[in-house]
């Protein structure tokens, strides 16, 4: 199979998590939608790294995983405690910064 | 004293009464008590110190008499070196002599007249600090020492001008004699940095042996810098408007400034110049000028005064005309300048302390003709001022005969034009000077006793100063009768002074006889015609109105002070107001404008933030795709 369609759904993907990221409110669907374009990311390397036959774009591509397992950690965790103090998931309603 | 032991005890003479002054400062009033004493001490000290130096200088032989001593290295600093080092020669010692014994029996004077002063030791510490800085200045062998003396004199005038400070009057007269000095030490400033920049060094002995090498041009330059420096400090037009305001001060201080100190030091700055001057005629031509006009200036403005202190005071400055014109002469009248220096300050300060006396005795009233009649009840007053009045007009055999002769004689004995032009200013000046100082006279102790007419104050009682105060004024009386004929029968002083200022055979253009009768005609006329006006007509108390245009402007000192306001204080306050006009509207406008238009600029960006991490996210990605497609365009391309 012409590996350039894998590039072609990378895109795609990367796409929809970055509309994900801007146009939802929901801190979870917002998080979902930037594990979506780090995974988007991924694949765009695994193709590369088939592509050129080098082993690069596969290590990137696990540092990448390490990198978005420590964010879900740190991430859910701000969440969870947002939601604890304001009843809220919504990422507008974190403004206090603002104020 | 041999040459050794004047050589290492030079450091006391100004050191005593400098030690007197920070003591006195800086005991504040534990030393209110004696005080006064030992800055006495400390002056007469000095006089004692520089008494036999002078004993040891005139044993030896003239060639061995200067004695130079180095304290310390003063400035070492790369290419100049200037080392704080005392030259006593036979200049420095006449004014060394003159500075501490005049200067001491004036102390002991003020302690008769300060007594009732609750300032009085503060006072006695300037007065010290005033002796210090004037040795300081005819001792320094170079002129960075006499530049620091200079100053000195400077700050103590200033601190005794204004010593009565919660006058306004005697605060704006300190401040106003010290702008003007400071007109003049400009001229000395740079005469230093042109010193430095032709012989690399500033010391009397390099400058003057470096002289003969150097062009015309730059010798005349500085000879016109060193002019102005004496300009400012000797009260000679056109630096001489701060001197009749400075009377004041305290009497004492006037006798001080007037005639062992201050303004003697321009004279004396030029006479040690000597050398310089005789290179550069421009120069000297410029001296004569200013000392010819001053004296005529002083003498005129002399004429119009009422206030007994300021008559003197235009006295002084038109004396002071006659050394400096005598010492532009060159060789000729530098030993003269130095002789009329001498005797002017005995009788000056004879004068200046009898004025003080008779305000003592009158409740401090210095207007003239509120006076009258005085002889009688005050004597000694009245001997030891007729004396100083003798010798200042030139009656023989008092000291003013000799000195002012001689300088007459030697601007004649320049000869042609210029010759006749200074010698008839000189002879001039001779006459008003007679005219002015007999109208003093006449006006103070003799006639209707005037001393309240036309008012309802209470009537003084003038009395006869104490005798602390007399004392002073009959020794300074003895030299005002002694000193000219001591010193200038024989030439005695021009011998004297040759190994420093050079040797001169005389030039007569009449003989001796005829030209001292011609000058005491003169005399007589002045004397005469003052005698008209004012003791054979009764004398109003107060000054008549329809007077000549002269004499108006001579009670506003020839329109001086006018002079300085036109030429200086408009355009200086229009400079100003301009300056100010930029300053506000330029420079703040500028620095005010940036700081509104970046206020303005953050007003608009801030609404920006507005708090929405999705709009944050949309400008994070938008400018991601922004770079990315400027690298892929550059890669493309």
């Amino acid at each position: 199979m012409n590996p350039e369609n894998y590039l072609y759904l990378s895109a795609l993907l990367f796409t929809i998590g970055a509309s994900g990221v801007l146009l939802r409110r929901n801190a979870i669907v917002v998080f979902m939608c930037i594990e979506l374009m780090l995974n988007a990311a991924n694949l765009a390397f695994v193709t590369f790294a088939r592509m050129t036959q080098s082993f690069d774009g596969q290590v990137i591509a696990f540092f990448t995983m390490v990198v978005a397992a420590a964010e879900v950690v740190v991430g859910l965790a701000i969440i969870m405690t947002i939601f604890r103090s304001r009843r809220s998931a919504s990422v507008d309603d974190a403004d206090l910064l603002k104020r | 004293m041999n040459a050794e032991l004047t050589a290492s005890l030079l450091w006391l003479v100004p050191a005593l009464p400098l030690a007197g002054a920070a003591i006195l400062l800086l005991g504040g009033r534990a030393t209110d008590r004696w005080g006064h004493l030992l800055a006495t001490t400390t002056a007469v000290a000095s006089f004692l110190v520089g008494a036999a130096m002078f004993v040891g200088m005139a044993s030896r032989s003239a060639d061995d008499r200067g004695v130079s001593d180095i304290l310390f290295s003063w400035v070492p600093v790369g290419e100049l070196q200037v080392d704080f080092g005392f030259r006593l020669d036979q200049l420095s010692m006449c004014f060394v002599l003159l500075i501490t014994g005049v200067g001491a029996l004036i102390h002991v004077y003020s302690i008769g007249y300060m007594a009732h002063d609750p300032a009085r030791r503060r006072f006695f510490a300037y007065l010290n600090l005033f002796l210090a800085a004037m040795l300081v200045l005819v001792l320094a062998d170079n002129y960075l020492g006499l530049y620091l003396g200079w100053e000195g004199v400077g700050l103590a005038s200033y601190l005794l001008i204004g010593f009565w400070q919660h006058k306004p009057s005697a605060a704006t007269a300190a401040k106003k004699a010290f702008v003007v000095n400071r007109v003049g030490d400009i001229g000395l400033a740079v005469a230093l940095m042109i010193m430095f920049a032709t012989f690399g060094s500033v010391s009397f002995a390099a400058v003057f042996d470096g002289a003969p090498q150097v062009g015309e041009s730059t010798l005349t330059a500085l000879g016109f810098m060193l002019l102005l420096a004496a300009c400012g400090k000797s009260a000679q037009v056109p630096l001489q408007s701060w001197l009749g305001d400075a009377m004041e001060g305290p009497t004492p201080v006037s006798a001080l400034i007037h005639a062992a100190t201050m303004v003697t030091a321009g004279v004396y700055l030029i006479v040690r110049s000597g050398p310089v001057f005789d290179l550069a005629p421009g120069a000297r031509v410029g001296v004569v000028v200013v000392g010819a006009v001053t004296l005529l200036f002083g003498a005129v403005i002399g004429c119009a005064k009422d206030d007994i202190k300021k008559a003197l005071a235009a006295s002084t400055m038109s004396q002071i005309g006659y050394m400096v014109l005598a010492a532009g002469l060159g060789p000729a009248g530098y030993a003269f300048a130095i002789l009329h220096l001498l005797t002017h300050g005995f009788f000056k300060a004879g004068l200046f302390l009898g004025a003080g006396s008779v305000m003592h005795g009158m409740d401090d009233e210095t207007d003239m003709r509120r006076f009258g009649g005085l002889r009688t009840v005050m004597p000694i007053t009245f001997a030891t001022f007729g004396v100083g009045y003798l010798a200042i007009i030139g009656v023989p055999p008092f000291a003013g005969f000799y000195s002012k002769d001689h300088i007459i004689e030697a601007a004649f004995g320049e000869g042609g034009a210029k010759g006749l032009i200074l010698g008839g200013a000189a002879l001039l000046g001779a006459g008003i000077t007679a005219f002015y100082m007999t109208r003093v006279m006449l006006l103070t102790f003799f006639g209707e006793k005037r001393w309240h007419d036309g008012t309802d104050a209470p009537a003084p009682h003038p009395h006869e100063s104490p005798r602390v105060m007399t004392v002073p004024m009959i020794l300074i009386a003895i030299g005002s009768v002694a000193s000219g004929a001591l010193l200038a029968i024989g030439g005695t002083l021009e011998h004297w002074l040759a190994p420093v200022v050079g040797e001169h055979t005389p030039h007569h253009v009449l003989p001796v006889w005829a030209m001292t009768l011609i000058i005491l005609a003169v005399v007589a006329v002045g004397v005469g015609v003052a005698y008209r006006q004012y003791a054979t007509r009764p004398v109003p108390v107060t000054a008549p109105e329809d007077v000549s245009l002269l004499t108006v402007a001579a009670r506003r000192d020839l329109y001086g002070d006018t002079v300085n306001e036109e030429l200086l204080m408009r355009p200086g306050r229009r400079v100003t107001a301009g300056l100010v006009a930029v300053e506000s509207d330029g420079v703040d406008g500028l620095t005010g404008g940036v700081g509104t238009a970046i206020a303005r600029m953050s007003r608009r960006i801030r609404g920006w933030q507005n708090g929405y991490v999705r709009s944050y996210a949309l400008s994070m990605f938008a400018g991601t795709a922004v770079v990315l497609a400027l690298v892929m365009a550059v890669n493309v391309l």
